[in-house]
């Protein structure tokens, strides 16, 4: 669940942002369809200098018995403690990871690797991708799997992998992107962005090697649920939780 | 529910994730207190050490507030039934390995020690092999939410309550009298997780 500030937005390739709705209402709805887990960022708090929004994360994380990682405007350790505070299992870094490497490790001793999930925002220039921060706006100059290798080194728990280039397209993930970067790291590697059909979650994992697939358009527009996908997903041979 | 009005204390030694627990108890009817003070904890009558954090910063942290002296005696001698869920399991142990040699609360002799699973950390739902258990009675399904590189491995292997395999083996619960812990997070666990919280509270120890 992607958030600016005052709704649920969705983007498509890190533009215009559609506004969905309540942040609550959608964790009532995605708790009661048993997701694995909710992934809620907060997509404008950097560039708007805000930190997190704690009394909204605060009444969403009433709504969920499932892990829930939090993301957006993270910049120091009292950020993290605040949000654990109130019921995050993870938090999300992009930004000040990006900014300071040494924080990833400083955090994962703080809170433990587990708990720190760096997030890459990648997109392809010529034959490589590049990592991107400020929502896509500024290329930092570094390759997305040379970068994972850097996260994980420094002690990150998990990579949240995103493709500028497929992010609201719902045409499938960027399959090389994600493989690429998921059989550089040995950490788990959450791939996110392009997801419009249940094959395609079936190719992240099957040909992208991704531990875990992240979804927003599917949910919030189709008539997926959580159950439904894992379905076809066991089907094809994949281990999935289902219920 | 069999637990209304039962009270229980969350140990807070900022290792985060209390927000959660609490809400989970307090969904069971508990009455809840979340609390860092020696006058709660000695008079809670459940306890529970949650947990999100390293091993060697959550023991710290439990000295730093000098709580390890009424923990030790409410939960050793006057048996208060105790849930250590995650780092609260492994800071049960003698020693733990986490960014350097520590030493535990030392309640289950043991070590804490990381997973030689290829991929970590163990983030994600497992199904677990209980054996008969006050904590598992009912339950309504086996699968649990982990998130961890490390995990108790007790000496005495007949306290463990479950296993789980994440490329090895390992021990996902344990129970020695009073003492019950589990290394999945019970509060994150949907209605498995539930199940598993409310049979804690419905735990009392036969002499007091």
């Amino acid at each position: 669940m992607l958030y600016n500030g005052m709704h649920i937005v969705k983007t498509i390739k890190f533009g215009e942002m559609r506004t969905l709705g309540n942040p609550v209402q959608f964790a009532k709805v995605y708790d009661s369809r048993n997701v694995d887990e909710l992934v809620f960022i907060d997509l404008a708090a950097t560039e708007e200098n805000r930190k997190s929004d704690l009394e909204t994360v605060r009444k969403l994380m009433l709504e969920c018995f499932m892990p829930v990682t939090i993301g957006g405007g993270i910049k120091n350790i009292q950020d993290i403690t605040n949000l654990l505070k109130i019921g995050a299992d993870k938090v999300c870094i992009n930004t000040a990871a990006i900014e300071n490497p040494g924080f990833i490790t400083e955090a994962a001793k703080k809170f433990g690797s587990q708990c720190i999930v760096i997030s890459i925002d990648a997109k392809k220039i010529g034959k490589d991708h590049y990592v991107f921060k400020n929502r896509g706006r500024t290329n930092i100059g570094k390759v997305a799997l040379d970068w994972a290798k850097e996260i994980e080194q420094l002690g990150a728990g998990e990579i949240f992998l995103t493709s500028i280039d497929q992010d609201g397209t719902m045409g499938g993930y960027d399959l090389k992107l994600v493989k690429e970067v998921a059989s550089a790291v040995k950490i788990p590697v959450i791939a996110c962005g392009g997801a419009g059909k249940v094959q395609d979650i079936i190719d992240v994992v099957k040909i992208g090697k991704a531990h875990a697939a992240s979804l927003a358009s599917m949910f919030h527009y189709s008539g997926h649920t959580a159950n439904s996908i894992k379905e076809r997903m066991d089907k094809a041979g994949i281990a999935v939780r289902i219920l | 529910m069999t637990t209304s009005l039962k009270k229980v204390v969350i140990v807070d030694y900022k290792m985060g994730n209390v927000a959660s627990v609490k809400k989970a108890f307090e969904k069971l009817g508990a009455r809840v207190k979340i609390s860092s003070t020696k006058n709660d904890i000695g008079s809670a009558q459940y306890i529970v050490l949650p947990g999100v954090g390293a091993f060697g910063e959550g023991i710290s942290n439990l000295k730093k507030l000098g709580l390890i002296d009424i923990l030790s005696k409410s939960v050793l001698k006057k048996r208060v039934p105790f849930l250590g869920i995650c780092i609260g399991m492994q800071l049960l142990a003698d020693t733990g390995y986490e960014f350097g040699k520590h030493d535990g609360l030392g309640w289950i002799k043991g070590e804490t020690i990381k997973l030689k699973s290829t991929n970590l950390p163990h983030i994600g739902w497992n199904n677990i092999k209980t054996k008969s258990n006050k904590l598992f009675s009912d339950l309504p399904d086996n699968n649990f939410y982990f998130v961890h590189s490390y995990f108790l491995k007790p000496a005495d292997k007949s306290i463990v309550t479950s296993t789980c395999n994440y490329d090895q083996v390992f021990s996902s619960s344990i129970q020695k009298d009073n003492i019950f812990a589990t290394q999945f997070h019970p509060e994150k666990s949907q209605l498995a997780g539930l199940k598993v919280l409310d049979n804690f509270l419905s735990y009392t120890h036969a002499k007091n």
